[in-house]
């Protein structure tokens, strides 16, 4: 029967709907309770500093080796289509404001969430599924001020360094390229990079959209593996889902920021 | 891992992170440059002061003296009141010209000011009385056509 059929597919979007606000609004007041327990967590350094060596330490080297070719890329790049209109010097503009304003946060933060974000993830539903943290709860340790809070200021704090070290980097990469390697003047590199980059609102917008991004990748991270299937595939969807949702919202915020930030610039 | 290599390597992690936010400031842009000693305002009125924006650099030959620091419209003249915040190292005389100006044919607009010889100094909150306003391409190329085409027709 047609209606039958139409009333199923209407059934099935409502329920999805349904599901995505409530699962929103999990997020929501969980976000509050990870707030409010982190006071306690953050009192006892130990565990967030063993956070930020597993989220920030360890995703040193695939934030500074990416930053390094993403740099030395603009640098070719940027210099093939600036020479043609005799701007080879701009480079440094170029590849700075890029770098500081937008891929240095946004790269920096997609790899964070496929590198940092996961693993959480996966830690957490792993912990999940066996009853570690159950077994937590029956010992009166609160779980979310033992485990989750830590992993989520670890992430958080991680993040703005990752992001700036990624930017230096590929500045870095960028002057290899450019003054090494194709020979352009030094000091024509620097002196048009600082010229054209403000400290505000250049840089410090870059560092705001690095804790902004920090603090969603973090949340969402924790989020997935606590509220993951207690099955090894529950887990396995759960960081699957960590590193898409985390992705998506990377980008989604990075367009309103950058709205908001750059809108009335320019004149 | 134990303890104290943790602790060392966040260490290590946290200084190098924070180290790069000052590469970024120090070197990359130029917050040496923004706070810089403190200022004093001045104000020029201009018939039209073409691309000019706000931030743009304020020059007295060639070295960058200060910044504009807002624009806006009188609107009983219908010139344009340019505010500048001018470094406190800098004086300048009272019969000193501001012009606006263009660094090569595409480059940034910005203010030059051009020092007299007066003796007496301008003070905060004092307006340039000597402007001149930005040359617009196309009434230059307007003006040049209509020369043109008289001097043709008189022959």
């Amino acid at each position: 029967m047609p209606a039958e059929a139409v009333f199923n597919g209407l059934r099935r979007v409502g329920a999805g709907a349904i599901n995505a606000v409530s699962r929103l609004g999990f997020a929501a007041r969980f976000f509050a309770v990870v707030l409010i327990h982190s006071p306690a967590a953050l009192r006892r350094t130990r565990l967030t500093l063993r956070e930020i060596y597993f989220a920030g330490v360890l995703s040193l080297v695939i934030i500074m080796v990416s930053g390094l070719f993403v740099g030395m890329v603009l640098g070719l790049q940027g210099y093939d289509t600036l020479n043609k209109y005799g701007a080879g010097d701009s480079l440094g503009i170029f590849v700075g404001l890029s770098l500081v304003r937008e891929l240095g946060p946004v790269v920096a933060g997609l790899l964070f969430a496929s590198r940092a974000g996961s693993a959480i993830t996966a830690e957490i539903g792993l912990m999940k599924t066996t009853e570690q943290l159950a077994a937590m709860e029956m010992m009166a340790v609160d779980p979310l001020a033992r485990i989750v809070a830590p992993r989520f200021w670890g992430g958080v704090i991680s993040m703005p360094l990752l992001a700036a070290l990624f930017s230096v980097m590929g500045v870095f990469g960028a002057y290899l390229v450019g003054v090494r390697l194709i020979g352009l003047d030094n000091g024509a590199f620097w002196g048009n990079m600082r010229a054209a980059i403000d400290f505000w609102p250049d840089v410090t917008n870059g560092i705001v959209k690095s804790v902004v991004f920090g603090i969603a990748v973090s949340l969402i991270a924790v989020f997935e593996g606590y509220d993951a299937m207690p099955t090894a595939e529950g887990v396995s969807s759960a960081t699957t889902r960590t590193v898409v949702e985390a992705s998506l919202a990377i980008l989604a915020l990075d367009f309103i920021l950058t709205v908001f930030m750059f809108r009335g610039m320019g004149g | 891992m134990n303890r104290t290599a943790i602790d060392l390597w966040v260490g290590i992690f946290v200084t190098i992170g924070l180290a790069a936010i000052v590469f970024l400031a120090l070197k990359v842009g130029n917050l040496t440059s923004l706070n810089s000693a403190p200022s004093y305002r001045l104000e020029a009125r201009f018939d039209n002061i073409g691309g000019l924006k706000m931030r743009a650099p304020v020059k007295a030959a060639g070295v960058v003296v200060g910044r504009v620091d807002n624009v806006r419209l009188d609107p009983k003249t219908y010139e344009a009141v340019v505010a500048l915040k001018i470094d406190n190292g800098y004086q300048f005389t009272k019969d000193s010209i501001a012009s606006i100006l263009t660094s090569g044919l595409l480059g940034e607009v910005y203010v030059g000011i051009e020092a007299g010889g007066d003796a007496v100094m301008l003070a905060d909150g004092a307006t340039i009385a000597k402007t001149q306003s930005a040359v617009v391409l196309e009434k230059l190329i307007g003006q040049f056509m209509f020369d043109k085409a008289g001097s043709g027709g008189g022959k």
